[in-house]
């Protein structure tokens, strides 16, 4: 049901999108009204995100080590997973980000009759997250090139190697065919996977539809729809609305617009949903903290002093006479004490 | 309440229908309510101990009352709702990490299998994911804006009675392993959500006695088990006087001595009960063999902190002893003993919270000359250590054939693990005291072991058959080496291990002893002057 729900309110964005820019004086909604909106909402949907999260303290130092801390001369530290000096969170974060290294380890668990439980290395997930994530990375690289005139070296570069098996015409992209089967297998997870398919709600199938109808457009438009837009007039609106002169010229297709509205809603719907896991990964204090906490102090800035123990003086008083008869020390001798009363 | 029958729970482990053997629940999770029976939720907490927490200062555990989760009333404050909403936004003002992890899911179900309550009891809502999503749901409905305008459609509910009760339920089948976090590509750990619940629990009067009552112990007498100073000597004496009967030695401790050295706190379960009495015995031979000048505490008598299982201002109470002890004595730095969460506390926490123990100095080993820069800020040393380094500087006098009778295995205690990275001195130590000791598979030792099924103050009687099905995945990867190599003991550095595994083993692989590394130290240990009998079970032998 969930999925079905995502699938449907993707189809209403396209219809939103291809309809509402047929309709006379409306391509400067969809081409740049919106546009603008949606990349003015990201950026400071994004900041927001992140100051909400900054302003809160991180109390304690809390990484999950994953390996041998730095102890004894003679015992060898993991630096990697268990990290002392910032160099080495550095590692461990960038593995972490650039890697997806903590998916690596997965294993799938199985009871058998006994009972014994198996583990066994499960790297699918992995697998699949990285073929999206990459994707969609050079592909967000390779639009840049409406953005940028001329197109830098280093742009033309990255689109040969993407395009590097030459097959058919215009030359088919890599990325593109990643980025769906990656957002397919993704979404088949989902469905086919009992505990994914358990946890996964709204939130989880949406965004996967929605990339999957901007990267299906995307594809419509560079290899099937050619005739329908002109690359041309969509370079000079990119231009435009980077150089904040935007001009809607001759006819571009319905094709193209619908593809502009669900980036645009992408961007909106990003900083206010769990894609905010992007500039999460860099936060996590059990990845982005040194496991130091016995060599240098970690500050709390709402540690209470007041915050006092149990005295010592309170438990002596409490239990004085049994301490003087178990013949342990005492602050204050019982004479003392009677002295005192 | 009867624990199963060992070949009934094995059966209903691999074959109930559950999400982890297969069957798929037709239920959304939403609809499905926790229901409270005997056997399957740990029992409330006395309202004398939750009156007396709450009237220590610097402590907030309010609501103190008679309820039962078996009641459909709990008898909950008027104003709980408001109550717990904003203890949760105080407590995202104060916690990035329940900030951050409230966020950042993305359900990729990578921890669902990683759990061993999950793996034990096939419970849903034992997956890690969704014991987040308890809580992630309530916030996403009043603290985010997809939640606030989409409710249910965005993965958002309300906090209802209905749902707090579920909080109860699964915030306490959960040990704070973080085994989850070390597979979530954003570090997510359920223990910061655990803990959180625990939290806000506590500010409406739901806790479980297990973990008050001895918080309660451990601020009035010094331990968790309420043994008062007298009662706390005549024990360690005791064991003493067994040293003695065994070895011919007489070792010297004492109490509460200013001037000593080293202050050495360890759980005090050590003194108090099988197996751990043997490990305390190894620690007296340890310290004894090398002339350690050093002294127990009777007022800083526990390791353990049951406040981290309740919330932080009652672990950092508690915990604040040890340093006022340390003070008071004048000692230059203090040894801790073999315990899990202890450590969590001691290295994660106490120099936060109750440092700088500026009055201490930077532990450095009187008999080897070593250094303990790692513990430069907190002077806190953890036993594994100290003894790592006195057996490379060659200090120790160890004959491995006093271990003759046993096969051994090592656990590694989540927290020494996870939080810590406390991994190889342990077994450096074991390749120095033993013959032949073997690993357990490697998907179940180092950062990825299985917790012991009963740790953050779930090791009671009454959730047995709850504790035994969380133990599993631990007692099967033992089993695996007790067939394959003969396995007849399981070492650990945790007290609560040595407590728990002792019923895990005996569930599921009875016959399995569990000792305290440094129990094996004390076997070992070839000492001056010693008269010793034929022990061929070392200290557990009975002369």
């Amino acid at each position: 049901m969930k999925y079905a729900f995502s699938l449907l309110a993707v189809t209403a964005l396209i219809l939103i999108a291809g309809l509402g820019s047929q309709v006379p004086g409306m391509q400067y909604l969809f081409g740049v009204v919106i546009p603008y909106l949606a990349i003015m909402l990201f950026i400071g949907g994004f900041v927001y995100r992140i100051m909400q999260w900054a302003k809160s303290p991180v109390p304690f130092s809390i990484p999950t080590t994953c390996g041998q801390g730095a102890s004894l001369d003679f015992i060898k530290q993991d630096k990697l997973d268990c990290p002392t000096k910032p160099s080495e969170v550095v590692a461990r974060m960038f593995l972490e980000i650039f890697a997806f290294r903590s998916l690596f380890r997965n294993t799938k668990s199985e009871l058998h009759n006994g009972p014994k439980i198996t583990y066994e290395s499960s790297k699918w997930l992995w697998l699949f997250a990285l073929l999206f994530h990459y994707s969609f990375l050079v592909i967000v690289i390779r639009h840049m090139r409406l953005f940028i005139d001329p197109v830098p070296f280093w742009l033309s570069a990255i689109e040969s190697v993407d395009s590097m098996l030459q097959i058919g015409a215009p030359t088919l992209y890599l990325s593109s065919v990643a980025l769906v089967g990656g957002i397919l297998l993704l979404f088949g997870r989902r469905l086919v996977s009992r505990h994914v398919r358990y946890i996964s709600l709204s939130n989880d199938y949406f965004p996967l539809a929605l990339i999957l109808a901007i990267a299906v457009t995307g594809i419509l438009m560079r290899y099937f729809l050619r005739t329908d837009i002109d690359i041309v007039n969509i370079k000079k609106l990119a231009m435009g609305l980077v150089t904040f002169s935007p001009v809607i010229g001759a006819k571009i297709g319905s094709i193209f617009y619908i593809h502009l509205f669900l980036v645009s809603t992408l961007l909106v719907y990003f900083p206010f949903s769990k894609l905010m896991h992007m500039g999460g990964v860099f936060m996590s204090p059990t990845r982005n903290m040194a496991n130091n906490s016995r060599a240098v102090r970690h500050i709390n800035p709402w540690n209470d002093p007041e915050i006092k123990p149990h005295s010592y003086a309170g438990y002596e008083d409490e239990f004085r006479e049994f301490m003087v008869d178990a013949g342990i020390p005492v602050e204050k001798e019982l004479t003392a004490v009677k002295d005192e009363a | 309440m009867a624990v199963p029958k060992l070949a009934q729970l094995s059966k209903s482990v691999v074959q109930g229908p559950s999400l982890a053997t297969g069957a798929i629940p037709t239920k959304d999770w939403m609809d499905v309510p926790a229901i409270f029976k005997p056997g399957n939720y740990a029992y409330q907490a006395k309202q004398e101990k939750v009156e007396y927490l709450n009237s220590q200062k610097g402590l907030h555990f309010p609501n103190a009352r008679e309820w039962s989760p078996e009641d459909e009333d709990w008898k909950l404050p008027e104003n709980w709702k408001e109550i717990i909403l904003k203890g949760l936004a105080e407590r995202l003002d104060k916690f990035r990490s329940l900030k951050i992890f409230m966020d950042c899911c993305v359900r990729c179900g990578a921890c669902a299998d990683k759990c061993h309550f999950f793996l034990g009891t096939g419970d849903p809502k034992n997956m890690p994911v969704l014991r987040a999503e308890l809580l992630r749901s309530i916030y996403r409905n009043d603290f985010t804006l997809g939640g606030k305008l989409l409710g249910k459609m965005a993965g958002g509910r309300e906090m209802t009675v209905g749902v707090l009760k579920e909080w109860f339920m699964y915030s306490y089948q959960c040990t704070e392993c973080r085994r989850c976090s070390v597979f979530c590509p954003y570090g997510i750990d359920t223990a910061e959500v655990t803990m959180m619940l625990r939290e806000l629990l506590h500010l409406v009067g739901v806790g479980i006695n297990w973990i008050l009552e001895p918080a309660s112990n451990s601020n009035r007498t010094g331990n968790h088990m309420g043994l008062q100073p007298h009662t706390f000597k005549d024990n360690v004496d005791f064991l003493a006087d067994d040293i003695e009967n065994l070895t011919g030695v007489r070792v010297n401790h004492s109490f509460n001595r200013k001037g000593a050295e080293v202050l050495f706190i360890t759980p005090s379960a050590d003194v108090f009960a099988e197996p751990g009495l043997y490990t305390a015995m190894g620690y007296l031979l340890l310290f004894e063999h090398i002339g350690l000048d050093y002294t127990w505490s009777t007022y800083a008598s526990e390791g353990g902190n049951f406040g981290l299982f309740t919330n932080n201002e009652l672990m950092k109470k508690l915990n604040a002893k040890m340093y006022a002890e340390a003070k008071r004595l004048g000692v230059k730095y203090i040894i801790g003993g073999e315990c899990g969460h202890m450590w969590r506390v001691i290295h994660q926490y106490m120099d936060t919270m109750n440092g700088p123990a500026d009055f201490l100095e930077v532990p450095k080993s009187s008999i080897t000359g070593t250094t303990f820069k790692n513990a430069a800020s907190t002077k806190m040393v953890h036993i594994s250590e100290f003894t790592a380094d006195l057996i490379k500087n060659g200090k120790l006098k160890l004959d491995k054939s006093r271990n003759a009778h046993v096969k051994a295995t090592f656990h590694d205690s989540c927290n020494p693990a996870r939080a810590m990275g406390l991994i190889d001195e342990p077994r450096y130590i074991l390749d120095h005291v033993v013959d032949d000791w073997v690993e357990m598979p490697e998907n179940t030792i180092r950062e990825q072991t299985f917790c012991c099924g009963s740790g953050t103050g779930l090791n009671t009687d009454e959730i047995m058959e709850l504790r035994m099905r969380s133990g599993l995945p631990r007692a099967n990867a033992v089993k695996h080496v007790i067939d394959k190599h003969d396995v007849n003991t399981l070492s650990c550095v945790c007290a609560i291990d040595r407590a728990t595994l002792t019923s895990l083993m005996n569930y599921w692989n009875p016959g399995c002893n569990v000792c305290g590394v440094s129990e094996l130290v004390g076997n070992a240990l070839v000492m001056d002057g010693e008269n010793r009998q034929e022990l061929d079970e070392g200290l557990r032998t009975l002369v």
